[in-house]
Parts: structure tokens; sequence; C-alpha cells
């Protein structure tokens, strides 16, 4: 792989689109859902989490997207269980910051590996798909969020 | 008269394209992307401009640029020449019967909602249905739900078999008494399919309906003539016939323009103007109101030139030669399957991989220099039909090569490596 393709399918990537981490997945008792959508390229993801005393306790996501934006939320998964809404929204912002070259210091640990994606404007949309989703969802809105 | 001139011209033309010499003419092409040549086969959703149609708009607007159809001055006078003889080209292409029949527009798109809103909200009454298929563009869909959402008509969809092919069977019984117009693509843009719109044209006429045709996909591939397939409306893009953005066509009959009211209201397609009244001018340019795209139309009827000069024959055999190649290799990769594979083909090859998304294709063919479109290619209802999100789509266009082919299924290869 050249080093040009490496440095956007990170192993990491990669990893999580072969094996994505709570995927197909609606924790018991669920009690935020939003789901996202992409007219653009079709992505559409759903986003189920449980929410206990300001915290999310468990969370999966449902449906289909290219690599970039399933291992996105797939490492969304991984990361917010056990954070609190306020913890999950500052990883949002990052998430976001790392993506469009805003600022900020950007998430650490494995999110870095979506640092690649900055260099392809046109695959920002499917990275940040489930942390959109996922902020809608934590605002409790009911129906379909789209990137346009 | 100008069939026997034409087929004199097309004789006089060679029958194999010099393809390296075609070539030379798209500065475009002459580039690297990512640090690889360009390899370009997104054709089906513009195709690159050969210098003379850059030096055609070049040209206008150095020395000859000026409003048309309302100056008495020698600029205007040439602009409107220029114009003028811009839609005569388009009526030769086409084999229109007269110039009066040819509508400039801003594409396809406003072609076909300017049938809709004109001929349609006109002429349709609750009740009557509207045809179209399951493989039409976006823009051949949304105008006549519209339309059905104005004035109470139905909308019918013919189905698609699994090839690609639409449902012959299907369409005899959906016409009937009610269909009052049907819509298909000429070619369609996700699938290739070319539609076997003279028959499907005939047997609407038969139930009393009339036919709009969405040539979008088709004129810069085969030759059209809009008398033998005896449609009543015809559309398409320059953009996508190696001619400029912002400038297409409507042809319609000129018996059905003649009734037809205005599109839009405004200059240039009026003949009287009171506050009590106000009359129009007869079509064409009672459906071109305001200042056109003066530029576009010029650069379109030299577009029009450069692919007469190659001829029709030579460069649906090129284009099809490309096809075989690029069908028989792809086919050979293992997970990956085609999207439309009906006999009759245009260039364009829909495909989906195995294990990665079409997104992902597209991105690392890109790193290799190949362009090609990947999504929904505005067909959402095509991809619902054959269960897929999205297909990656290579279509190939008269300056494409068989190297170029090769690049094609050597990124493929590259892309289910990523992904093995
Ligand atoms: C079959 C078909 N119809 C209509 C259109 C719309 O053309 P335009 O966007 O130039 O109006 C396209 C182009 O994408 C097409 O492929």
């Amino acid at each position: 792989m050249t080093a040009d393709l490496r440095s956007l399918y990170e192993e990491v990537i990669l990893d999580h689109n072969r094996n994505p981490r709570n995927f197909q997945y609606a924790p018991p008792g669920a009690n935020h859902v939003a789901h996202g959508y992409n007219p653009l390229c079709g992505d559409e993801f759903t986003v189920s989490l449980r929410l206990e005393n300001g915290v999310v306790t468990d969370i999966g996501f449902e449906g289909a997207g290219c690599a970039i934006s399933t291992a996105s939320a797939s490492l969304m998964t991984e990361i917010v269980k056990g954070k609190t809404v306020e913890e999950a929204r500052a990883l949002f912002e990052s998430v976001h910051g790392l993506l469009t070259s805003e600022g900020g210091a950007g998430p650490t640990g494995k999110l870095q590996a979506l640092a690649g994606v900055r260099e392809y404007p046109a695959r920002v949309k499917c990275a940040t798909l489930a942390w959109h989703t996922l902020q809608a969802a934590l605002r409790k809105e009911q129906g379909t969020i789209s990137t346009e | 008269m100008t069939t026997a001139a034409g087929r004199m011209h097309s004789a006089a033309r060679a029958d194999v394209l010099d393809v390296e010499r075609v070539r030379a003419d798209f500065p475009a092409l002459h580039q690297t992307v990512h640090g690889q040549p360009l390899v370009y086969l997104d054709n089906a959703a513009t195709t690159q401009k050969p210098r003379q149609v850059i030096e055609a708009l070049d040209r206008y607007y150095r020395s000859d640029n000026a409003n048309v159809h309302r100056g008495v001055h020698a600029l205007s006078e040439r602009a409107t020449a220029a114009y003028e003889a811009a839609r005569e080209k388009v009526r030769e292409f086409l084999n229109a019967q007269s110039a009066q029949e040819i509508v400039f527009v801003r594409g396809t798109t406003e072609a076909i909602n300017l049938v809709a809103q004109s001929w349609g909200r006109t002429n349709l009454r609750p009740d009557d249905e509207v045809v179209i298929t399951e493989t039409e563009h976006h823009s051949n869909i949304v105008p006549w739900q519209m339309l059905c959402g104005q004035t109470g008509a139905q909308l019918r969809v013919v189905p698609v078999e699994d090839n690609g092919v639409l449902s012959a069977e299907r369409y005899a019984q959906i016409l009937g008494r009610r269909t009052r117009l049907v819509a298909v693509a000429h070619c369609s843009n996700a699938l290739g399919t070319i539609n076997p719109v003279k028959r499907m044209i005939s047997q609407a006429h038969e139930v009393g309906a009339l036919v709009m045709v969405d040539g979008a996909q088709a004129v810069a591939h085969l030759s059209v003539d809009v008398r033998d397939l005896d449609c009543d409306f015809y559309a398409f893009s320059g953009h996508k016939l190696y001619g400029p953005t912002g400038i297409g066509v409507l042809y319609a009959k000129r018996a059905l323009l003649q009734e037809m009211p205005p599109y839009q209201g405004g200059g240039e397609m009026v003949k009287h103007v009171s506050f009590d009244r106000t009359s129009y001018l007869d079509p064409p340019l009672r459906f071109e109101a305001g200042t056109p795209d003066i530029a576009g139309a010029i650069g379109l009827g030299a577009a029009i030139d450069y692919v007469d000069a190659l001829g029709s024959e030579a460069i649906g055999r090129h284009e099809r030669e490309l096809l075989m190649q690029a069908t028989a290799a792809i086919s050979r990769i293992p997970g990956l399957r085609i999207i439309g594979t009906a006999p009759e083909k245009t260039g364009i090859l829909s495909f989906v991989l195995d294990g990665v998304h079409a997104h992902d294709v597209g991105t690392i063919l890109d790193m290799q220099g190949v362009a090609v479109r990947v999504g929904h290619h505005c067909a959402m209802p095509v991809m619902q039909r054959y269960g897929v999100p999205a297909t990656a789509r290579a279509s190939f266009a008269l300056y494409n090569t068989r190297e170029e082919v090769d690049a094609l299924v050597a990124g493929i290869y590259r892309a289910k490596e990523v992904f093995g």
C-alpha cells in the first residue's frame, strides 16, 4: 500500500471496518436513539444508547456505510461507553476539530487514526456521521439527522 | 436531401478513431492527480472539453460578446447569428424538422421541468397517468412527482429486470387509456442500458400518449434521430457531450410547442407587453425568457461540430470496445458484481465489490489517478432495486484508451488488497 493510502486506511481503521465493535447491536433498555443519514453516499446508521444518571452505560450502532464511517462509528462506541454526556460532547468537539482542522488538541489514543481523513474533504462527512448521530441521540431528537 | 448529404459526409469520416490525436485536443486530460497520470472515467457525470469548444467560448467573449435578439449594432447581430447558428446545428444533430423545435435550456433537468410545468400542468387531469421507469435519474422522476401532486395525476413505474432491461411485458400492461405521457431515459446513467425507445414510443402512441425521452446519456454515444424515433420531446445536456455546462436542449414537436404556455416570464419571450395583456412570441423564443447562455449555446455548437467530425459510428465502436475489454477484465475479479448487464449498453460499468464499500473503492482509485463516480448516481430507486447502498461507476468517452481500462482494473485489485 502506498504511504498516502496508509495514512487514510490506517490499520486501526481497517480493523474496525473488518470487525466493527458494538455493531448491529442495540443495548437492552436503550433510551436514546437517533438515525443518521448521508444523502450524498447513502451511508446510514442508527445509534442507540442507554443513558443512566448522565452516563452512557451501553451503546451500539446498526446500519451500513463505508470503511471510514463504519470504523469511526465503531471507535466512537468503544470510547463513549462509560462516559458522561459532557465527556461525550467534548469528544465530539475534539473529533470535529481533528477532521476539519479547526484546531484544538484533537483526541488522543485510537481516535488519532481518523486524522488522515482530514486530507480527503469528500470523506470527512463519512467520518463525522456517527458522531453527529450520537449528538442527536444525546439531545434525544427524534427522526433522522442528515449530513447535508 | 440533408440525409444524402449527411451520408456523404459520414463516408468521408474515418471509421477508426485516432485516440492519440483526439486526446491531444483535450487539455484537462494531460495532468497528474496524486502523482499519477489522470485516468478520467467519470464521463457519464460530465465530459472533458476539447480545445475547439474552449476556443469557441474564448473567441465569443473576446470578439462577439453582446446580447441577442435585441440590438441593431454589429456585435449584437454577430452574437445573434452565432446563437441561431448553434440552434441550427442542434436541429441537424437531432435531425429535427425545424430549428423552431429546438429550445435552449440550462440542461436536461430544466428541459424536463419545462415540459412538466408547461405541457403537463395544462394537459393533465386527475386520474390521468404519467409512466416512468424504475431506472430513471432523479431528474426524470421528481418533476413528474411534483406535477402529479399539482394535478392529481398518478405516477406509474415500469420495473426493470435483473439484467437492467426494462420489463417489456409490464410496460405493455401499464400503458392504457389513462396514460397521457411516458418519460423514459434513452440510456440509463446507473446501468448503461440502451432502452428500446423507438418501440416504446410507438406503443405509447397507440394508446394516445406522448413520450418524453431523456437523452442525457445517449447523445454523446449514439446517433439520435428524433424524426425516426418519433418522440414528442427529447432532452439533453451540453456538458455530457463535450460542451459547456449551463446549456442544454429541449426538442419538442412544433405543434406541441405551439400550444404550450410559457414556462417562465420575462424579456425576450414576449411580443407585446402592457399592464392589461401580454402576448408571447412563437416558439422557441417563447420558452427562452431572459438573456440565454449565449456563449454556452455557441460552445455546444462547437461540441456538435467536434463529435460530428469524428462520427457517432466510430465513437460508438470505440466505446463499445472499451466496455467489452473492461467488462471481461473486471468480471474475472473475485467478489465483484456488475450491476447492469443488458445486452445493449453504452460505455457504463457499475459495480460493487464484496467487503469494500463503493466509497472506499472510489478513494483508492483516485489515489491512483483514476476518477470514477461512487454513490447512488442520482438514481436511488435503482440502488434499492439491486439491493446495494451505492456502486462505483466507470464510464467511457471517445478519448479513453485500453491502457486506461488496465489502470482501472489494476486499481480495483489494489482496493481488494488494501481491504484483503
Ligand atoms: C439520465 C440522466 N438524466 C438527466 C440528467 C440530468 O442532467 P443535468 O444535471 O445536466 O440537468 C443526467 C445527468 O446526471 C442523467 O444522467
